[in-house]
């Protein structure tokens, strides 16, 4: 309940705010909540397909990452020996910007849908394998040798100890990742294709319609909210720590 | 089980390019139903010994027996408690206490009444459904003890169980630890740092040097076995006998010597 009136107060707050500075700027390209809220719910049928394909993407996204990229990093976390070859790797990759692989990715899996969930899996692969390497490093040695010491086979070590000591971490890595995931989709809507909000956004403000630009921005922030907080309450009933 | 026995055992831990020998050479044995306890300076493989004994680790040379047959895994008749009692935060009370059950595949009724059972003994029973981060730390120690209890075992391992105890908490555990030896006949070896541990439940106490550990000295402290032992001039006696023992030992090189920083367990054996 506490969490409801957190969003209720948030959201107020940034409906205050955006009016203050739409007021402030009096500019078209600014227009404030009271003008938007309205075309938001008249063009709410325009908007939804968009909305549901960019969730989509998303989603299958978030999920091939994770999929891909916590193993790896777990394997890594638990294997010196496999950390040592491929931690050299990660070094050279990882911080380079995913999304300058966008051109490529278009080559390989064309303008549609696919070559926008494949890069933000590769996003959320790498965001992954770094944040459950680091957590499946920090597991408590006493906590594994417990376990052992009561003759747990390799898999009961995996899913009674390496699993839940790494869930928190996981948690915490998808609830950053949603962050990235939605900007990148939103760059790579905006790119290429004709669907998605990230089109919906760029193309209202092709056509100077300002009001709709940010309807489709409103829509783009509820998405994020929405996997934010599934992420949050997934959390919370599965970790009991 | 009727002996464990180390038999010249030597330890060496790698890291890196780094060689440190963590035992020296070491034998001694425990006899069916014994409570030894393990005194020396940090760093002289008390933990090592303890994790040899448990088929955590092997040595690098030598053996470690049980009944003449080498241990190169864990067994189920051995029981477990690292130092910081290696409770899972995830997991229940309940769940805690019935991990070694689960382990081996004992059915889930059976091994929620045993543990239900052992937590009831060990005065935790109205807890079993809180998490560790809803305990104290005597209610940890007893729930890691509940944990081992559960298994019926016949050698019981301890980690410096009680060195994150306060002193009136240690010592009702130190209590409740005789009072379970001397009920369930299992043999036991603790690992301390506390002399005054090591005399009150140890009825033979290990003495060891610094690193390389080797056993120094074993003392028979056959008397022990009783609360009411604490306040003997045996007690005291005994106590101040250990104290000198390791005053006269205390290795200067220790201090000297920077591989006695490296923390145990960071190589392989």
């Amino acid at each position: 309940m506490r969490r409801v009136f957190g969003y209720i107060w948030g959201t107020v707050a940034v409906l205050v705010l955006w009016w203050a500075l739409g007021a402030a700027v009096d500019s078209p390209a600014l227009p404030t909540p009271d003008a938007t809220i309205p075309v938001l719910i008249d063009n709410a049928a325009s908007i939804t397909p968009d909305f549901f394909t960019s969730f989509w993407r998303i989603l299958a996204s978030m999920l091939i990452g994770t999929a891909l990229g916590a193993p790896i990093g777990l394997i890594l976390g638990r294997s010196q020996r496999a950390d040592r070859i491929i931690e050299p790797i990660l070094y050279i990759l990882y911080p380079i910007p995913k999304i300058v692989f966008l051109p490529v990715i278009f080559v390989f899996f064309g303008l549609g849908g696919e070559g926008k969930i494949v890069i933000i899996s590769i996003a959320v692969l790498f965001q992954m394998v770094v944040s459950m390497r680091d957590a499946a490093r920090s597991i408590p040695e006493s906590a594994m040798m417990a376990v052992r010491s009561l003759g747990a086979s390799r898999l009961q070590t995996f899913t009674n100890v390496v699993l839940p000591a790494t869930l928190p971490a996981l948690f915490t890595a998808l609830r950053v990742t949603t962050g990235t995931a939605v900007a990148i989709l939103f760059i790579a809507e905006s790119m290429a294709g004709s669907t998605g909000l990230g089109y919906y956004i760029m193309h209202s403000w092709s056509l100077l319609e300002y009001t709709r630009m940010f309807a489709g921005i409103v829509a783009m922030a509820i998405m994020g909210v929405i996997i934010y907080e599934a992420f949050y309450l997934a959390e919370r009933r599965l970790n009991k720590a | 089980m009727r002996e464990l026995s180390f038999d010249n055992v030597f330890l060496v831990y790698r890291k890196d390019n780094n060689e440190v020998q963590a035992l020296d050479g070491l034998s001694f044995s425990v006899e069916s139903g014994a409570s030894v306890a393990i005194i020396g300076p940090s760093g002289c493989g008390k933990s090592s010994l303890l994790k040899m004994a448990c088929g955590l680790i092997s040595p690098t040379s030598g053996s470690v027996f049980i009944d003449g047959a080498p241990i190169d895994k864990p067994r189920s008749e051995t029981a477990f408690i690292p130092q910081d009692f290696g409770i899972l935060p995830w997991k229940s009370v309940q769940a805690n206490a019935e991990l070694g059950l689960k382990m081996r595949h004992v059915a889930r009724r059976e091994r929620s009444q045993k543990a239900a059972s052992v937590l009831g003994s060990l005065g935790l029973g109205e807890f079993a459904r809180s998490y560790p981060s809803q305990l104290s730390g005597g209610m940890k120690q007893r729930l890691a003890l509940a944990r081992a209890l559960t298994l019926d075992v016949d050698l019981l391992l301890m980690d410096e169980p009680l060195s994150a105890l306060d002193s009136l908490l240690r010592e009702q555990i130190q209590d409740m630890l005789l009072e379970l030896w001397s009920e369930k006949g299992y043999a036991q070896i603790m690992v301390t740092h506390s002399i005054e541990e090591a005399v009150f439940l140890g009825e033979r106490i290990v003495i060891m040097d610094s690193r390389p550990g080797k056993v120094i000295a074993q003392i028979d402290n056959s008397e022990m076995g009783s609360v009411s032992y604490r306040q003997s001039a045996t007690f005291h006696d005994r106590c101040d006998e250990i104290r000198l023992l390791l005053m006269e030992k205390k290795p200067e090189k220790c201090a000297l010597d920077a591989s006695c920083q490296l923390e145990e367990g960071e190589g392989v054996a």
